[in-house]
């Protein structure tokens, strides 16, 4: 169920690893995952999900972004460029047919695949709730910390958010970024039922709204 | 206690900011349906409730935002607005406008 694939570092190529249900078959959606934290409160949904469309007869690859998850590349070193270069080389690794983009994903998935977007967001709004984080926990801290001037800290110098020490490019590139979907269908949580899993301070599950989602995508995928 | 009094007439009032607003809590905070309709206005939040923490308070906050089409600063966060679930129930009324 893990396959590695080959993803460009900046010292050339290092193996990465996807959750996989391949087995060679017509139809293959490549997933790109949400950024930051989102990323970890979605993973139970997408690969039951995963699991759920392997059931249709649909395989699919979910792989981790580099400096994410089981990535040994260094998280300050990437950008959305770098996500986007890694994306691209799983979909042609995995000869994906079909994407699906899950919030954050959206900003960074190969754009001449068909496929599906899963409520699309914006950098800047991922880079404000991030921003606000900070500023929060800096208060409880007692030191007064302002979103603006740090936003501009950042994009000089990078800065650290949530934990995630995110590279000048990264916090740039955030700012700047709009969901880049061309024509692939754009899927509302209201479709899935139930309430966004991302949203959610503790990461859960729910196999009612991958099933929805899983049979989204197979009919579609049929037509 | 006027204030107390005036906090609770507004949480048991049928609106939809009340309804809505309990609907984002559950959401972020995974209540059951029920925990989120049983909030009262007294009902502590920030401090009271472990998993909201600051990453939570800032997703709240940015959800709050994009449901109620309103902006947030920085500075209007304390424990004044989200000591309990009045506090923020009457912070995002005002905000609206219908306070």
């Amino acid at each position: 169920m893990l396959a590695t694939w080959p993803c460009p570092g900046p010292y050339g190529i290092l193996e990465e690893l996807a959750v996989a249900f391949d087995r060679g078959r017509s139809a293959r959606l490549l997933i790109a995952p949400p950024l930051f934290e989102e990323m970890n409160r979605t993973r139970r949904f997408l690969v039951e999900t995963q699991r759920q469309l392997d059931a249709f007869g649909v395989d699919s690859m979910l792989p981790d972004l580099p400096g994410c998850n089981e990535s040994l590349q260094a998280f300050s070193a990437q950008s959305l460029g770098s996500w986007r270069d890694a994306m691209a080389a799983a979909a042609r690794h995995f000869r994906a047919t079909h994407i699906l983009a899950v919030r954050g994903g959206a900003l960074v998935f190969p754009t001449t695949l068909p496929g599906w977007v899963l409520e699309p967001i914006k950098g800047a709004s991922i880079l404000r709730q991030l921003l606000r984080a900070r500023v929060l926990s800096a208060r409880e801290a007692g030191l007064a910390e302002d979103s603006a001037a740090l936003l501009e800290l950042g994009r000089n110098h990078g800065l650290e958010l949530a934990g995630y020490r995110l590279s000048a490019a990264l916090v740039a590139g955030l700012d700047a970024a709009v969901p880049e979907d061309e024509g692939q269908v754009v899927i509302r949580q209201s479709a899935l039922g139930g309430s966004a899993l991302w949203l959610r301070s503790e990461p859960g599950e729910d196999p009612a709204q991958s099933a929805n989602l899983a049979r989204m995508i197979a009919q579609d995928e049929g037509g | 206690m006027a204030n107390q009094i005036e906090k609770a007439r507004r949480v048991t009032q049928p609106s939809n900011t009340d309804a809505e607003l309990r609907s984002v809590l559950s959401d972020v905070l995974s209540l059951s349906a029920d925990r989120a309709a049983a909030l009262a206005a007294d009902s502590g939040l920030f401090g009271a409730l472990p998993e909201l923490d600051s990453m939570a308070v800032a997703g709240l906050l940015t959800e709050i935002e994009d449901r109620f089409a309103i902006m947030i600063d920085d500075e209007e966060v304390d424990g004044d607005m989200l000591g309990t679930y009045g506090d923020l129930l009457a912070f995002v009324r005002g905000k609206r406008g219908e306070a």
